[in-house]
């Protein structure tokens, strides 16, 4: 068994994590103002594509990382306007937006650059393989001092909680919720961005595999609190860092590989025991998922 | 008049999206009139063209009719796709297994179990919910992820041919084919995989029309969904609906393996699922949540579907991913409905509802 807990194996799982961390701390501002967020999944793509195309295009990745956020950050004003201004159904927005940013960055790519729906790749030196890890570190804690010690964050998680009792205190719920909607697209943006542009070099279709989804399940594991999510997103990362190293390396007495299919499911099984209550309580905000009418 | 309305916004939705795409294409630099001409001029050519969209709309019928009974009942089952996936592969199953059984007895063993394996994936959520109170919507995901893992696992190691590089079970026995349409519809040649399931989903939206509106258990499930507290205060146990319509859902998109598996590819296949579970959510959705309205919807999809096929072959730049384009922006609008309210009632157009 040593051969796989080594070193290369923390470090497999802190660039596994990074993009959990990122995401997952996005659907943390958007879901503590009250707004589901599974859409996650497509503004990491918006993220990841925009990324890879504009640092290609520009040559230099902060640029590139810049134009991921904003990206992000247009998908989530998408969300936004719909659930809050039109009051859509969240879920069913979400979904919708996966759908369409499954689609959308390939049919860029293939336009753009001719391509079967990925980005050229971008050379070497044009990567940015540290700095998410690092913005990840430093927005952990920041996004729990911004939560719990600014009346930003406290107005923030009033209107998710108690919106009419928050609306009575004078605090602009609809506006609130545009901040942590926009908030969780810059930062769904950024874990997009580090997939395209810090682990691997180009865009292809459908990167994120699932990640936002992954992401949304460790914010549920982690009770809608920042450094609990911090640590539900480095188990998941985790889990997957040991499904790639044990692939082909550990076999079972009998000869055969220990199938990787079992490991890759345990983020959704603990997601599940976890929100029908067997390991503690994980109660998401009170008003999550209902649209504010403002009494007339 | 009523029947006007109903249709009135997911025309405007539709006809909005394909705007959206029309303006992308135009970006990109290809003709939209062009584009969408050759889409669905292609979908809708006889035979080959409506064979094939009739063949890509039988999936989506189970799911939005998945989705609606879910829906009628206050639930969001986004998951569709993980069900279908164990539905497939339970007939695959039953029809490996039992192999050498008579036809007579085969059929309707994988067709049974198609809508348990389901039903069975559709009831776990229900169940959580309705002892745990904890959200469908979290745990369909969760299990739509459970149930891609879980059956990559049986395909991979233990239903896979020996030195078979695709991820797909060894063939189930002939005796378990069910019949193409091609068959009894003259013009029609066999090689489109439209087969009998299509037959069946039709079926089943007529069975759904019957037993949401014509029963008392449809009654139930639908009290339930327009107000619980209503419901359990004239004695109808939430919890109970909450299972049966997610145990419901479940064996119909659990059907969807009735087409792929035992009229298309007569094995299980590996992630076969082309978004079949979410598109689910926009076709019941542009179908106002009735089973005619589904009919509709999936129909349109299916052109979508079969129509981005030439649309990647014979334009300049638009790829196929269009496809995905158009669906997301339309369940975006149907789902924003309010968005076209506004206008429509500044313009005297309509009665200003509560949205």
């Amino acid at each position: 068994m040593s051969e796989i807990f080594t070193i290369a194996l923390v470090w497999s799982t802190i660039r596994l994590s990074t993009p959990l961390v990122l995401a997952a701390l996005g659907g943390l501002f958007s879901e503590r103002s009250g707004v589901i967020n599974i859409a996650l999944e497509g503004m990491m793509l918006a993220g990841a594509f925009t990324a890879a195309a504009v640092t290609y295009a520009a040559g230099n990745p902060f640029v590139g990382l810049a134009a991921g956020m904003m990206a992000g950050m247009l998908i989530a004003a998408i969300h936004a306007v719909a659930c809050i201004r039109y009051k859509a159904d969240q879920v069913v927005t979400g979904t919708a937006i996966n759908i369409l940013m499954l689609g959308l960055p390939a049919f860029l790519s293939g336009a753009f650059f001719l391509s079967s729906g990925s980005t050229p790749q971008i050379p070497k030196d044009h990567l940015i393989p540290w700095t998410p890890i690092v913005m990840a570190l430093v927005l952990v804690p920041l996004s729990w001092y911004v939560l719990y010690k600014t009346p930003f964050g406290l107005r923030l998680r009033s209107v998710g909680e108690n919106p009419e009792a928050a609306d009575a205190a004078g605090v602009p719920v609809a506006r609130m919720r545009y901040a942590g909607v926009l908030l969780s697209g810059v930062l769904a943006g950024i874990g997009g961005a580090y997939l395209s542009i810090g682990q691997s070099s180009l865009f292809t279709r459908n990167m994120t595999s699932g990640r936002g989804f992954i992401a949304l399940a460790a914010l549920i594991f982690g009770k809608w609190r920042p450094f609990q999510t911090l640590l539900a997103c480095l188990l998941f990362g985790f889990t997957e860092a040991i499904s790639i190293q044990m692939q082909g390396v550990v076999k079972l007495p009998s000869g055969e590989d220990i199938p990787v299919q079992f490991i890759q499911m345990v983020p959704y099984v603990l997601t599940i025991i976890v929100l029908a209550g067997f390991i503690g309580s994980s109660r998401p905000p009170q008003a999550l998922g209902i649209p504010y009418q403002k009494e007339r | 008049m009523k029947l006007l309305r109903e249709l009135l916004f997911p025309l405007i939705a539709v006809v909005a999206a394909f705007i959206v795409g029309g303006i992308l294409i135009l970006i990109i630099g290809d003709n939209p009139l062009e584009t969408y001409r050759l889409l669905f001029g292609s979908a809708l050519s006889w035979p080959v063209g409506i064979g094939y969209t009739l063949f890509y709309a039988t999936p989506l019928i189970f799911t939005g009719l998945a989705v609606l009974v879910a829906f009628r009942c206050g639930l969001l089952n986004i998951g569709a796709e993980g069900q279908l996936y164990i539905g497939a592969f339970a007939t695959a199953w039953v029809g490996i297994t039992f192999a050498n059984l008579s036809p007579w007895f085969l059929i309707p063993m994988c067709f049974i179990a198609a809508i348990v394996g389901g039903g069975v994936w559709g009831a776990i959520p229900g169940i959580l919910k309705a002892r745990f109170g904890s959200h469908e919507v979290i745990n369909t995901i969760m299990l739509n992820f459970l149930a891609v893992a879980l059956l990559s696992y049986f395909t991979q190691y233990h239903y896979k041919a020996p030195g078979d590089p695709i991820m797909e079970s060894i063939p189930i026995g002939p005796g378990a084919h069910i019949a193409r349409l091609g068959k009894f519809i003259p013009g029609m040649p066999q090689f489109i995989p439209l087969n009998l399931a299509f037959v069946l989903a039709l079926i089943c939206c007529g069975l759904v029309y019957i037993f949401l509106w014509r029963t008392k258990w449809g009654y139930e499930l639908r009290s339930t969904g327009t107000n619980p507290s209503a419901a359990e205060y004239g004695g109808i146990s939430v919890r109970k609906q909450i299972v049966i319509a997610m145990t419901i859902s479940g064996s119909l998109a659990g059907m969807v393996g009735i087409n792929e598996v035992l009229g298309y590819r007569y094995r299980y296949y590996d992630g076969f699922s082309d978004n079949y579970g979410f598109t689910g959510i926009a076709v019941a959705l542009l179908g106002r949540n009735h089973p005619v309205g589904v009919i509709i919807a999936a129909l349109l999809f299916a052109v979508l579907q079969r129509g981005g096929i030439p649309v990647d072959a014979f334009t300049q730049h638009v790829t196929k991913d269009i496809v995905q384009v158009l669906q997301g922006t339309i369940i975006l609008f149907v789902a924003a409905e309010a968005f076209f309210r506004g206008p429509f009632a500044k313009f005297g157009l309509l009665k200003r509802s509560k949205v």
